[in-house]
């Protein structure tokens, strides 16, 4: 469409710009100086994914290893950096950012907004995740990759008893990472709270939203304790503190509440987002909408609330007390009943409606059966005396795998399925996105039901070898020959994304006949997201305008006539020192690693110089003029 | 239809994976063979939201195959299905339902927590046994009797053994299936773990908690037997220190040798000689023909398992820290690691508690 741009005077005074910012459209420059949410979630998907397989490789080493007892594949240490990178990998580097990446996405578009609060905090929050990524990654070139588990407990992390820099990458990485996380969950939650269309009320604002709200409050309460654990070992082992030194009288169990006060929650951060996407495939391919909308907001919302209540559960085993194994029990299996409950309502959901059987559908289906499993795995592992047996066997392997890979990830493969149309304007193939389906998620099974067997049957887990004779030997047969299934369908599943992108069929604007804001745009949408300014008179805020028959409250919104974007529509100025400032912390990063401190030094500096430039780089942006943008279709269908 | 081939293949599939892994759950190192009231009390409570998921599961999947089948789209798609938003008694029911079945599982597990997580102060009837987790082998101290086991743990069937656990360096976990479940080895904070065997046996142990190295291989077992073989078996131990080698030329010679190379330095063994022994941070030597295994419970002691060990520990147990005595040029390597073997598998061999070695096998090992 034709778009006149309009540039905004720029201000006189002490306020005016000391440099241009930056304008390229196309390019290298316009990908690291964008503020563009959608590019930015574009890249966070695109990275994501790429650690996603790095992760899967490790994942594959592991299972191989496992494939018979005594195999001398990989030898004790790299087996242990092996299932470390892939833990860390898979929660911090794949499966959390997937979710912040759909946000980024689709957040602003689902509530009818043209960007996130702060467009550059936006991009630092990326450039930073990336950086730690490949500072994580740097590891296996510039010494050892961390070895010690996802968990790092203490005192296994203390100098002496682990001398390499492995655990310096993981320390320092997670809290470089973490700063990202914190800035996108905080971006998030104004974006939510003050940048929703005109008529969009809080009930009325998509599930998917609601959930990413509800994460980033998690991210915001639950990485301090982690900042603070971190930053505390790392105090040990670069300036000889004593936080997690027995021999000098320290409780290493502090580690253990520290991270599990924090990794509870990121369960949720991981989980609840997925349980958004899930709201959003299963009514659009039912056509029917989400069955007890608030109380699958409710439920997230004390989800949320209660994972801060359950971190114990992690530590059944460490002596605690009976009292304490107890309370925690209690709260563990009440965080059961919202669970149920929201199963329950996607079952609602889909009752009575006409389903369609599209591979995300497919996808959502899935991930209701597989999370439900999990769910119930995880309702006995809250079951302490069962713990006392079940803690740190292959069979919490087998629940966390459920939950995280079969719930987490299958929602968000649903997601992928779901919005890809509407990310590049082209439909993937659903009959190759079937062919991976049916690999992918039986090969998810074969891999991890398993694993419940030998871990009841004795096999603990962060083992390289098992003992034989003891019956594990065909339940990891059959785990790996389960790898090999599953290995087909993400090799289809990449194959359909490219295909998609390449040759995909045009998709149209709502080629799922959808619910939510998003569809109302094109696809891909502008960079300015909607040409005019949406306006809400129901909770499916599109599928209202589509089918004003099942509207829920007034018809016309009663702002609707308002004369929105009178003087253009504004669009952020894009900015370089997001990412000059992110290069800054990577830099930061080694020398603390490396104990250089007089890089250190200057590394902080160029932080605040950065920080200094971004701050007084002038207002920038632009207004921009929507020529004889259409009047709003009034009952219009797709 | 290609895809409902598929589907069918794929169910099959899965149907099949639980039959294969129902064949055998007993074993020495299952959960869910128990040789005690812990392990029992442990796995009935598995048992009981094992069958109790059943009801769920068929429930949710099966309203989710029916509503999947009777609300396909057919074709239909011009007529909007009923766009309901809700139903307040459904979400009551369906918030009561789980609320029950979280009631039928706590209440059994709040009081299997405290009947078998309740810490204990040991009575006189009860066997004390103080363990502490090393990099890569646990210590068994009887600091009621009076002496110390590595990697073997013998208990009287029937009695409350209460112990004690500690870690000399990282994290650790006790862990026997069979008979108790498993307490986290902490530095500096007291954890306590007690069980009783029902039945004589040998169960599996192993470390459960990370602690790299040879953590694999970081194995242990737990002995139960008769009293009357456990009380030779205690007097083998007590008498120890008053007994003297076998009069043979070659045990006598590699006793002589566990002095020249070292190995008296780091274990202790109870009537090695005039001098005490050893560091009672290694591994115990006492009676150690009276062992089943070596290396941490990895392999059978067998003359020719015990040569192997000596010769290389690192191929046995890669990351242990027993140190390789030999060069692999050393002409005398065999003839010294043979006398040694003969001088270590002769350690209490000579007493009563000799004779019940295998008694200790009823429950077969692999």
């Amino acid at each position: 469409m034709a778009v006149r741009k309009v540039t905004m005077p720029a201000p006189a005074g002490p306020g005016a710009a000391v440099f241009a910012r930056p304008t390229a459209e196309r390019g290298l420059l316009s990908w690291l100086t964008t503020v563009d949410h959608k590019r930015l979630g574009l890249l966070y998907i695109f990275t994501s994914f790429a650690f996603m397989a790095a992760a899967s490789v490790e994942a594959f080493l592991i299972r191989l290893q496992l494939a018979a007892p005594g195999n001398t594949l990989l030898s004790p240490e790299v087996y242990n950096q092996m299932f470390t990178m892939h833990g860390v990998t898979m929660v911090f580097l794949a499966i959390m950012p997937l979710g912040i990446g759909f946000a980024n996405y689709f957040v602003p578009l689902q509530i009818g907004a043209r960007d996130l609060a702060f467009p550059r905090l936006n991009a630092f929050g990326y450039w930073v995740y990336a950086a730690g990524g490949l500072f994580l990654y740097t590891s296996f070139f510039l010494g050892s990759p961390p070895d010690v588990g996802w968990v790092a407990y203490a005192p296994l992390t203390s100098l002496s008893n682990n001398p390499g820099n492995g655990t310096d990458f993981y320390m320092i990485g997670l809290l470089v990472g973490g700063i990202g996380t914190l800035v996108t969950a905080m971006n998030l939650i104004v974006t939510v709270i003050s940048m929703r269309a005109p008529g969009m009320t809080m009930m009325r604002v998509p599930v998917f939203t609601w959930m990413m709200l509800v994460t980033s409050f998690l991210i915001i309460f639950a990485f301090p304790p982690l900042t603070i654990a971190l930053f505390q070992v790392i105090m040990d082992r670069t300036f000889g503190t004593l936080f997690y030194v027995p021999a000098a009288g320290a409780l290493p169990i502090l580690w253990q509440h520290l991270f599990w006060i924090f990794g509870h929650p990121e369960v949720y951060i991981i989980i609840l987002p997925a349980f958004g996407v899930i709201s959003e495939v299963i009514p659009t391919f039912s056509r029917k909408p989400l069955f007890g909308y608030p109380v699958v907001i409710l439920s997230g919302i004390f989800i949320g609330f209660m994972g801060f209540a359950v971190w114990s559960h992690h530590m059944f085993t460490t002596g605690l007390g009976p009292v304490v194994n107890t309370a925690f029990a209690l709260t563990s299996f009440v965080i059961g009943i919202p669970t149920g409950i929201k199963v329950f309502n996607w079952l609602g959901t889909i009752w009575g409606g006409q389903v369609r059987f599209t591979v995300a559908m497919h996808y959502a289906i899935a991930f209701l059966i597989t999370f439900t499993i999990g769910g119930i795995t995880g309702i006995m592992l809250a079951v302490p005396p069962f713990t006392a047996q079940a803690h740190d066997t292959y069979f919490v392997v087998a629940h966390f795998h459920y939950v995280m890979g079969g719930g987490a990830l299958l929602a968000f493969f649903a997601g992928l399925y779901y919005w890809f149309p509407k990310m590049s304007g082209k439909l993937m193939d659903e009959r190759l996105g079937k062919w991976a389906f049916w690999f992918l998620v039986p090969g998810l099974h074969l891999i991890f039901f398993p694993q419940h067997v030998a871990g009841l049957m004795g096999m603990p887990r962060r083992t390289q070898t098992f003992v034989e004779g003891v019956g594990l030997e065909l339940p990891n047969l059959i785990s790996t020959s389960g790898t090999f299934v599953m290995l087909v369908g993400l090799v289809l599943l990449a194959a359909n994304i490219l295909h998609g992108l390449l040759r995909g069929k045009p998709a149209g604007n709502d080629p799922w006949d959808a619910r939510t804001l998003e569809w109302a745009t094109t696809s891909p949408p502008p960079h300015h997201d909607f040409d005019r300014q949406p306006v809400v008179n129901d909770r499916d805020a599109h599928w209202v305008q589509k089918y004003p028959e099942s509207v829920h409250g007034e018809r016309v919104p009663e702002n609707a006539s308002e004369p929105y974007d009178r003087h253009g529509i504004h669009m952020p100025g894009q900015s370089i020192y997001p990412f000059f400032l992110a290069l800054a912390l990577l830099v930061f990063s080694y020398a603390l690693l490396f104990h250089n401190w007089w890089v250190l030094g200057l590394s902080v500096a160029l932080m605040f110089f950065f920080t200094y430039l971004w701050a007084f780089e002038g207002v920038g942006g632009r207004h921009l003029k929507v020529p004889g943008a259409p009047a709003r279709a009034k009952g219009a269908r797709s | 239809m290609q895809a409902r081939r598929w589907l069918r293949r794929a169910l099959a599939a899965a149907a099949s994976v639980p039959l294969i892994a129902a064949c055998e759950f007993s074993g020495p190192q299952s959960a869910l063979d128990p040789a005690g009231p812990v392990a029992q009390a442990q796995k009935d409570l598995f048992l009981w939201t094992f069958w109790l998921s059943w009801p769920v599961m068929i429930g949710v999947f099966g309203a989710l195959a029916y509503a999947l089948w009777r609300f396909r789209a057919r074709g239909n798609a011009k007529e909007l299905p009923h766009q309901t938003h809700g139903n307040l008694r459904l979400e009551v029911a369906w918030t009561v339902i789980p609320v029950i079945l979280v009631i039928l599982v706590a209440v059994p597990t709040v009081r299997t927590i405290f009947s078998t997580e309740q810490r204990v102060t040991p009575g006189p009837d009860d066997l004390v046994v103080h363990a502490t987790g090393y990099q890569w082998w646990f210590k068994f101290e009887y600091t009621d009797l009076g002496f110390t086991t590595a990697n073997e743990l013998i208990v009287p069937v029937g009695t409350r053994v209460v112990m004690s656990l500690d870690s000399a360096d990282v994290l650790h976990a006790f862990w026997v299936p069979n008979l108790a479940g498993k307490r986290d080895m902490i530095p500096n904070q007291d954890n306590q773990i007690w069980f009783t065997a029902d039945r004589a046996g040998t169960y599996f142990g192993q470390c459960a908690e990370l602690c790299l190295g040879a953590h694999a291989y970081m194995r242990f077992r737990v002995i139960a037997m008769e009293r009357d073989d456990y009380q030779r078996w205690v007097t083998a131990f007590q008498d120890a220190g008053r007994r003297t080698v076998a009069a043979d030329p070659l045990v006598e010679r590699g006793r002589a040798l566990t002095a020249q190379k070292g190995c008296v330095a780091c274990h202790t063994i109870e009537g090695f000689g005039p001098v005490a022994v050893g560091n009672a941070d290694f591994p115990d030597l006492t009676n150690f023909g009276l062992r089943t295994t070596v290396g941490a419970a990895i392999a059978d002691n067998t003359p020719e398992n015990l040569a192997a060990w000596l010769r290389d520990p690192q191929a046995m147990k890669p990351g242990n820290y027993m140190p390789t005595l030999w060069s692999a040029d050393d002409p005398n390597r065999d003839a010294e690691i043979d006398a040694i073997v003969a001088y270590l598998l002769s350690l209490g061999r000579d007493s009563a508690a000799g004779a019940s070695l295998s008694l200790g096998d009823a429950h077969g090992r692999p």
